[in-house]
């Protein structure tokens, strides 16, 4: 059987499938459909410095192949996590990966240091990329020079694994990709979601409260699978990849293209298993292509 | 505890062009089913029809294993659900949510406004099953929009409002003679249909002192906790209507009533 095992720094995925945040909770969600404990790793639901109620409903809207949502960060602030949920789940042999947001680089930090304080948690991955929050989030990714300037501040005082998330609402991803590395990020994930819109023509209306949103799912692959092969050319740090996987293919795809691991988002809410399968099927990829290990795959897509 | 199971078309109960009753049935035993509770349905995916669709569990028949669901067809995926062959597999996430508070009741209300009659076969069995006597009040636009009349009859008086008159009284749900009667014998309200339907089913409930639960129908992207889509404005903040609901007491929520 072929080695599912990644390393990125003081990470290590027991295999390259993880899930995205925002659409896997706190892992608590999924405990009744799937063993955990075989994921590469679980991306938790965003976290703020304070406790946030989010956007107002209605924050969802299906699109062709996919769906916006608008939740703006509903999270009940780190110190919550901290100290109530992360105890529940610590437990778990899996990796815990708290998703750190911010509407200043100040708060970002805030969160870290916070996260920082807490045992057992060997990576944080910084969200320079949410495009439903009025202030931060996104604005932070779609700027080269602010990108650099958050990454640098958290790489102050964060020694363990940093992986800063992208947004793909930029002219060149490869331009901020190249300059979180140059800051200190350990990785990069790409892509978040891409903003987007809907409208109720009958009611002459948008659909979200906040009129646009976050666009995910098999709508968006073909897009984040170029940024991410893009992205491969121009960094040398590993690559989280993701953007409407729905099975082990779209998966490997991102594999091929560069990612080191993958994460799975919006393909939760409508298969809670599929992580697991995705699984099976990246080690029956490797098997039936004679790879010995998953890291063997990453970056050789021929062109 | 909550299940992913492929379940088969068994059967359809055409109500009327845009209404039925779909009958879905599995191999293996039921788990326990409440009134109140919905299951997440994949409809065969098209490009037009990516989620799962959230419906209320109309009724449970342990013994035949098969579940039924009320579905009003008012876009692709419930048009589509309505349209597959018999036989044809469908996955089902069940149960979840809620369910309805039947404790110390003497005598329930039932208001279901619309499609608003989705979870009340279950409810209603369940209050026979307690000998609570119940009475039903069913509010549509015209008679043809009048659906399980006669069923909910075999759990209780059946009461109907339309809006153009053709059956029953004329006019609101909220306008029937029973609530300005100076005898409101009900203790308990359960009430489901459109917003300002509930809103207003409420917002009596509150004047009377009689305690309500609604069951609300947000959107839902995955109907168990993890999308944050569903949520609804409640005394404590935003919370899942999929996981803290879809039953609601009227109190609870910040309708400004």
């Amino acid at each position: 059987m072929a080695d599912l095992n990644i390393h990125i720094k003081d990470l290590h995925f027991k295999n390259p499938v993880t899930t995205a945040s925002g659409t896997f909770g706190f892992g608590e969600e999924f405990m009744e459909f799937m063993d955990l404990n075989l994921l590469g790793g679980i991306f938790v639901k965003g976290l703020t410095i304070k406790n946030r109620e989010g956007n107002e409903y209605p924050r969802m809207a299906e699109t062709p192949s996919g769906m916006l949502n608008a939740v703006g960060l509903q999270n009940k602030g780190v110190d919550y996590f901290v100290n109530s949920i992360y105890p529940r789940i610590k437990h778990l042999h899996t990796e815990i990966i708290p998703n750190v947001n911010g509407g200043t680089v100040e708060d970002y930090l805030m969160v870290t240091e916070k996260l920082n304080e807490t045992e057992g948690i060997n990576a944080i991955e910084l969200n320079i990329s949410c495009p439903n929050v009025k202030e931060g989030g996104m604005a932070f990714g779609v700027s080269c020079p602010s990108a650099v300037a958050v990454t640098e501040a958290i790489r102050k005082v964060w020694k363990k694994t940093l992986i800063v998330k992208l947004s793909p609402n930029v002219t060149d991803i490869t331009e901020i990709a190249k300059g979180v590395e140059g800051a200190g990020a350990d990785a990069v994930s790409l892509v978040n979601t891409f903003l987007g819109m809907a409208i109720d023509a009958e009611k002459r209306k948008p659909i979200l409260s906040t009129v646009t949103g976050g666009l995910s799912g098999p709508a968006i692959k073909p897009i984040a699978l170029r940024m991410v092969w893009q992205v491969y050319q121009v960094v040398k740090i590993p690559i989280i990849g993701m953007g409407g996987i729905m099975n082990a293919t779209d998966a490997i795809e991102f594999m091929l293209a560069g990612a080191s691991a993958i994460q799975v988002g919006t393909a939760n809410f409508i298969d809670p298993q599929v992580s697991l399968r995705i699984i099976d099927g990246i080690e029956k990829y490797l098997a039936g292509h004679h790879y010995k290990k998953a890291g063997d795959i990453v970056g050789q897509l021929m062109t | 505890m909550k299940q992913i199971r492929d379940f088969r078309v068994k059967a359809y109960d055409r109500l009327n062009e845009d209404n039925y009753i779909i009958e879905l049935g599995c191999d293996e035993e039921l788990p326990a089913i409440k009134a109140g509770n919905f299951a997440e349905i994949q409809v065969p995916q098209t490009a037009d029809v990516f989620l799962r669709r959230p419906f209320s569990i109309l009724d449970a028949d342990h013994k035949n294993r098969s579940l039924k669901f009320y579905v009003k067809a008012i876009g692709k995926g419930t048009r589509k659900l309505g349209e597959l062959a018999e036989g044809t597999k469908v996955n089902l996430i069940f149960p979840l949510g809620n369910s309805f508070n039947t404790d110390h009741i003497r005598h329930a209300l039932i208001a279901g406004g619309g499609s608003g009659i989705a979870p009340f076969i279950l409810l209603a069995k369940e209050l026979k099953e307690k000998k609570i006597k119940t009475i039903f009040l069913l509010g549509a636009r015209t008679r043809e929009d009048v659906f399980l009349a006669d069923e909910f009859a075999k759990y209780g008086e059946v009461l109907i409002t339309t809006e153009d008159g053709s059956l029953g009284d004329k006019g609101l749900i909220t306008q029937h003679s029973i609530f300005s009667k100076h005898d409101f014998p009900y203790d308990k309200i359960f009430t489901c249909g459109p917003d300002p339907m509930m809103k207003a089913v409420a917002r009596i409930a509150a004047k009377k002192g009689v305690n309500c639960e609604a069951s609300l129908e947000n959107m839902m992207a995955c109907g168990f906790g993890a999308c944050l889509c569903c949520v609804t404005e409640t005394l404590d903040g935003n919370k899942c209507v999929c996981t803290a609901g879809p039953v609601f007491d009227t109190k609870y929520l910040k309708w400004q009533i």
